[in-house]
């Protein structure tokens, strides 16, 4: 895909110069570009569907879709074996703490897309006594993939954005996402349970 | 009707009645069992089917609407019971001994209105936590969402569950006793689990490899649909129908609007009622295409998935084109349909048409013969007809147990009667035949489309409708043959804009109801094939 056709460089160059900004090591940036490389070329997914967009996830691993293509195509049942979570579906509350520990479950460095209205804000279901408005409450969110459901063409440009955002992290050392990381738990706490330790 | 109606007048002398969409009889709560049993074992009217209970809160009082059917006389009679106690605690004794469903939709009523069952054996909360404050369908429910915060601890467990029973004095008595056996093997299945087809939960009870019993968990999807309903105005409570079982978005939205059509009296164009025909015929041909391939890939046959979305996929360009999505179409309005069909319609469906009979003969060559498959499915949770009547269990799973259930037949909507189709029964009861039936009605489906594609007629696509939709008082119900099942649709109005109570009756409650009853005595890895041939999809039951 040519740069132009992307919708957010704005926000892609801001994080690049805010990495950049506390500076580059030459032999460990190298190394990270390499590991970048095939980090992002292979990211696997959870299998983990609630509802709808689920079924366009299936359809994204079909011969169609084929999101093989980008070597995204290892659907792990297990949380420790996977890289991203695609939240596709609405959460409720009885969900919630489930999709929480299965967040907890992933293995660093991890992600999530939320995929779809109900797991961005609630969708169609807002006004309901049981939906959570939205996942950010719950599990930090990297990229959001709007639709009711997304179109599998959105959803591959979702999961691309992704692999862009893997591409520019520092790997070694892994600050930017622990960071981001211990900033959210701090702001999320749950009773009883030490997030530090 | 009317000999029904004299009958129970004369065996029940408090029964009132009143001839509304249903003949609905309403009786105090104390007869009510007996009425029951009446109704089921009595030759001449033998509703041995139980369509649904629609909990109902009245204000002043609360209460249930039972719908029954009979399956040897293909009538249709409702019952109208209310709750004795005062609003704290309102009892109505239980049916759950004379129908094996009426346990499940039994705890429904209870987790939305509070209503205690006396003697159902298992009064737990389905859908909601334990923790739950309030019962959410009742009119003074608070929504606030401080009261039941979104939680982040794991949720509470219990292991024991209540029953009511009335002593000797008629007093109202709390039991608990234990859901497993103090000394039972229990292994969580879910929420997250690949096999599970969405977000259920089984806790099995196991004995080595064989399953004791198992416990099932809903409500990990369950999104409040009747309760937001209550809120929005008619044409607004359409597109939630998409969002149920995504794979019937189109007959569940036909079933909707036709409840909505009785009540307001709107005659549908014929040409809107031939395209929304061809519209759900379509649905059920790639809901069972599907079917096919996430049931293969459950078993261990990942392939048959690819071959089997390539003609979902066609089917969905085709919906595409005329309704502008692949999944959720909000195609069918109260009155017609939202947009007429694409000039490449015609063409496009018949090209599907020639090329289904060749892909359905490459799945049977690819995967029903096989020796693997036999063995896994042939004789695997078998459901006798007698249980699936009891168990509610409609759709080509109940029809595969030689239950003739096909609303399609039993009560024509639309241009059903009009078109030549075969109801296809089998009387195995196991997985292979739940299997069959499916990959038999895709060809049936195919040779309804065939017979209507030629002669859509011309006209217009949409009734008039008025702007300000208002139902007059009453109460109408609604059934219509979804993918997986019958589908039914209860509205009850008060005269405004959008309705006092909307309950939808979904079939695939039933269809996880009776994964315990089929599962029992078998192996572990029977239960991936069983739930998988009952193919239930996990939002249309918890809604």
């Amino acid at each position: 895909m040519p740069y132009d056709a992307w919708k957010d460089n704005e926000y892609i160059e801001k994080l690049v110069k805010e990495l950049r900004d506390s500076g580059t090591n030459v032999i460990i940036g190298s190394l990270d570009h390499l590991i970048n490389w095939g980090r992002s070329n292979s990211i696997w997914p959870l299998t983990f569907a609630t509802s709808c967009c689920g079924i366009e996830f299936v359809s994204l691993g079909a011969a169609r879709f084929d999101m093989a293509r980008f070597g995204w195509e290892v659907a792990r049942a297990s949380p420790r074996q996977a890289d991203f979570i695609m939240v596709a579906g609405t959460i409720v509350h009885r969900m919630a703490p489930v999709l929480r520990r299965l967040y907890d479950q992933l293995a660093e460095p991890k992600y999530v897309i939320a995929c779809g209205g109900c797991a961005i804000s609630g969708g169609p279901f807002r006004k309901s006594y049981h939906v959570a408005m939205g996942i950010e409450d719950i599990i930090p969110v990297d990229v959001f993939v709007p639709g009711c459901p997304p179109r599998p063409e959105a959803m591959i440009y979702g999961i691309m954005q992704l692999s862009r955002k893997i591409k520019v992290e520092k790997f070694f050392g892994g600050v930017n996402r622990q960071e981001k990381q211990e900033k959210f738990l701090e702001s999320h706490p749950i009773e009883g349970i030490d997030d530090n330790k | 009707m009317a000999n029904i109606q004299e009958k129970i007048a004369k065996l029940f002398p408090e029964a009132a009645f009143e001839e509304a969409d249903t003949l609905t009889v309403t009786i105090p709560d104390a007869q009510w069992h007996e009425l029951a049993k009446t109704l089921r074992d009595d030759a001449e009217m033998a509703f041995d089917y139980l369509v649904t209970i629609v909990g109902m809160d009245w204000k002043d009082s609360l209460g249930c609407i039972y719908y029954l059917d009979s399956t040897t006389h293909n009538t249709h009679i409702a019952v109208k019971v209310i709750a004795t106690g005062d609003r704290e605690t309102p009892y109505i004794h239980s049916v759950s001994d004379l129908y094996a469903i009426g346990c499940i939709y039994e705890r429904e009523v209870y987790d939305f209105f509070g209503i205690i069952f006396i003697g159902n054996p298992d009064m737990r909360r389905l859908f909601l936590s334990i923790d739950w404050k309030g019962f959410p369908l009742r009119k003074d429910y608070d929504m606030n969402p401080d009261i039941n915060p979104v939680p982040h601890e794991n949720e509470r467990q219990s292991d024991y569950t209540y029953t009511y029973v009335e002593d000797a004095d008629g007093k109202i008595v709390k039991e608990e006793k234990r859901v497993f056996a103090e000394d039972d093997f229990v292994v969580n299945i879910g929420p997250q689990h690949p096999a599970t087809h969405g977000v259920l939960r089984f806790r099995t009870a196991v004995d080595g490899e064989t399953i004791k019993k198992i416990d099932v968990y809903m409500g990990y999807i369950h999104r409040g649909v009747e309760k937001i309903c209550e809120m929005d105005t008619y044409p607004q409570t359409l597109h939630f129908m998409d969002r149920l079982d995504y794979f019937s978005a189109h007959p569940y939205h036909h079933c909707l609007c036709m409840c909505i059509e009785k009540a307001a009296g709107i005659e549908v164009p014929r040409r809107a009622q031939v395209i929304r025909v061809i519209m759900d015929e379509l649905s059920r041909i790639a809901s069972h295409c599907l079917f096919i391939g996430t049931f293969c890939m459950d078993l261990g046959a990942t392939t048959m998935l690819f071959y089997t979305l390539r003609v979902r996929e066609q089917i969905l360009d085709i919906m595409d084109k005329t309704c502008g999505a692949r999944m959720t179409f909000n195609y069918e309005t109260i009155g017609g349909v939202i947009a007429d069909l694409d000039p490449d319609f015609v063409k496009d469906v018949k090209a599907l048409l020639e090329i289904l009979p060749k892909n359905i003969k490459e799945y049977n060559k690819l995967f029903t013969g096989n020796v693997i498959t036999r063995n896994r499915m042939e004789g695997v949770g078998v459901l006798s007809r007698k249980d699936a009547i009891s168990w509610a269990i409609t759709g080509p799973s109940g029809r595969a147990s030689g239950w003739a259930c096909d609303v399609r037949k039993t009560a024509p909507y639309a241009v059903y009667d009009e078109v030549e189709f075969d109801e296809i029964v089998r009387t195995e009861g196991d997985s292979m035949a739940r299997f069959k039936v499916r990959m038999d009605e895709m060809e049936q489906s195919a040779r309804i489309i065939a017979q209507l594609i030629d002669k859509i007629p011309d006209g217009e696509i949409q009734a008039k409708v008025p702007k300000v939709l208002r139902l007059p008082q009453g109460r109408w119900y609604q059934t219509v043959e979804g993918c997986r099942g019958a589908f039914g649709i209860y509205i009850e109005s008060d005269g405004g804009t959008s309705p006092y109570r909307l309950k939808i009756a979904p079939p695939c409650l039933p269809l996880a109801a009776v994964v315990d009853h089929l599962t029992e005595g078998s192996k572990i890895a029977d239960l991936i094939t069983i739930g998988g041939s009952l193919d239930y999809i996990v939002p249309d039951m918890d809604r």
